[in-house]
């Protein structure tokens, strides 16, 4: 009688834990720098998991703005700090569940075959008609390339050239359409298997400027959800970290 | 209670739909008056194209006009060869962009004005040997003119509440580009919901009012027409 209990418990407790562990859907906001290294890594991780991965991409400050309207996601990849920070003060974090998951690089980059380089002679030469930044009072890539500009001495020079996209993908759009010369964009937007695609560039020594640290979170909603977690551990694993890798970020 | 840089989108709002309105009402009303009295058989095609913005989304137009603007697009190899540069980040692309996103606005009540007058009073105008200068002057613009009203509010509104087309072409330059609509968008962004408020509130009281002007107007309209 007793082993018919434990048995009917376990199995009773299988079929009430197995669909929470198995083709659980995870619902992730990615900052849309990440947009194709995460695509890369949820295929895998939904391979190896069996669970789903939904993907929601666009900019980290609407992302804030809908998570503490309720927005139903699971997981959060910022495209910065400040914002997980704001998150995990107005309470909406899970505990201890923040990391550094990806640390950004800045290119300059042209549509144009043999425009740039790949030093800042160009950028210095003036010979330009914009210059295409991501804003940066709302991206962390518009403040790194406010810094390269400020270091190299440029600021006020190219100041009438300046061209602000609200985030780094329309900042890519403006340079890809050929609408501006050159542009700052983020090394993932144009690199791919440690190439770069399309276009010339100059991939800038990272010691322009401050690093871009990228953080993820787990949200509170899903404190317990197994299958969001596993996503971010497996974004932690060394199968991520070598796609995170080959589009050109670094990782801690 | 306002910054500067809130108070210069503003003013560049202001600018940006006054210059639009006024263009819409030179090119809206003779498309307006030929759409009204044709029988071609462009009518149905041109009518598309002009409603064409209605039902479109604005990001999908700014795409396109970013493009067709661009260096390699029609309208940026035309501008290069008048000697214009490109449009797309200037006041004058956000103009261009706006003419074509506001256009359905201006010209269907115009058609529509011009469309209720009908054939007659313009054959007993003709009669008295009216030339067609005279007879748009002295017949159509008096009788239609709840309609060029109704249009140049709805010119300007709209274009004030213009967001995705000039997100997309605009570039967000301080005085040229960055509209009141893209000002509290970056409040939002930047989670500066204080800043967002106050401008979004402006923007609401504002909207709220001019289209309560129209209405009342349409309605004493409506009544002296009736009498």
């Amino acid at each position: 009688m007793r082993q018919c209990l434990a048995l009917s418990s376990i199995v009773f407790s299988v079929l009430l834990v197995s669909p929470s562990v198995y083709a659980e859907a995870v619902y992730a906001a990615v900052a849309s720098n990440f947009t194709d290294a995460m695509k890369d890594i949820a295929q895998q991780y939904e391979a190896e998991s069996g669970n789903k991965v939904v993907l929601t991409f666009g900019s980290s400050g609407k992302f804030v703005a809908q998570i503490q309207h309720g927005a139903p996601f699971q997981v959060f990849l910022s495209a910065d700090q400040n914002k997980p920070d704001a998150l995990e003060k107005a309470g909406l974090v899970a505990a201890n569940s923040r990391f550094t998951y990806a640390i950004g690089a800045l290119a300059l980059w042209s549509a144009k075959p043999n425009f740039i380089d790949n030093n800042d002679a160009h950028l210095k030469s003036g010979d330009f008609n914009k210059v295409a930044l991501a804003n940066p009072k709302l991206a962390p890539y518009g403040v790194a390339a406010m810094e390269v500009l400020a270091g190299l001495g440029l600021t006020e020079s190219t100041k009438e050239k300046w061209v602000m996209g609200e985030n780094i993908s329309q900042t890519y759009q403006f340079v890809s359409t050929g609408n501006a010369d050159l542009g700052f964009v983020a090394l993932s937007q144009i690199m791919s298997q440690g190439q770069i695609k399309s276009g010339s560039s100059w991939i800038i020594p990272t010691d322009q400027y401050s690093p871009i640290r990228q953080d993820a979170v787990l949200l509170k909603s899903a404190e317990h959800n197994v299958a969001a977690q596993g996503l971010l551990d497996y974004l932690r694993s060394d199968k991520a970290r070598s796609i995170i890798h080959s589009y050109g970020y670094q990782t801690e | 209670m306002l910054s500067p840089s809130d108070l210069e989108a503003i003013w560049l709002t202001f600018r940006v739909a006054t210059t639009v309105t006024v263009i819409l009402l030179l090119i809206g009303t003779p498309i307006a008056w030929w759409l009204a009295r044709t029988r071609s058989r462009l009518k149905g095609p041109i009518s598309a194209i002009v409603a064409l913005p209605l039902v479109l989304p604005p990001t999908v137009l700014g795409f396109y006009l970013l493009i067709a603007m661009g260096p390699n697009g029609f309208i940026g190899q035309l501008t290069q060869e008048l000697g214009l540069g490109t449009l797309p980040f200037t006041f004058w692309g956000l103009i261009v962009a706006s003419v074509f996103y506001s256009l359905p606005f201006v010209v269907q009540p115009i058609q529509n004005a011009i469309e209720a007058i009908g054939e007659r009073p313009l054959e007993v105008a003709a009669t008295l040997r009216a030339g067609s200068w005279d007879r748009f002057f002295t017949v159509v613009l008096p009788l239609a003119k709840p309609g060029f009203i109704t249009a140049a509010i709805l010119g300007f509104t709209h274009t004030v509440g213009e967001f995705g087309v000039v997100l997309m072409i605009g570039g967000n330059i301080p005085g040229q580009t960055r509209v009141v609509s893209v000002q509290i968008y970056d409040h939002v962004e930047a989670l500066e919901y204080d800043q967002a408020h106050k401008l979004a509130a402006i923007m609401i009281i504002f909207s709220f009012l001019v289209l309560l002007s129209l209405y009342s107007f349409q309605r004493k309209n409506t009544l002296w027409g009736a009498k």
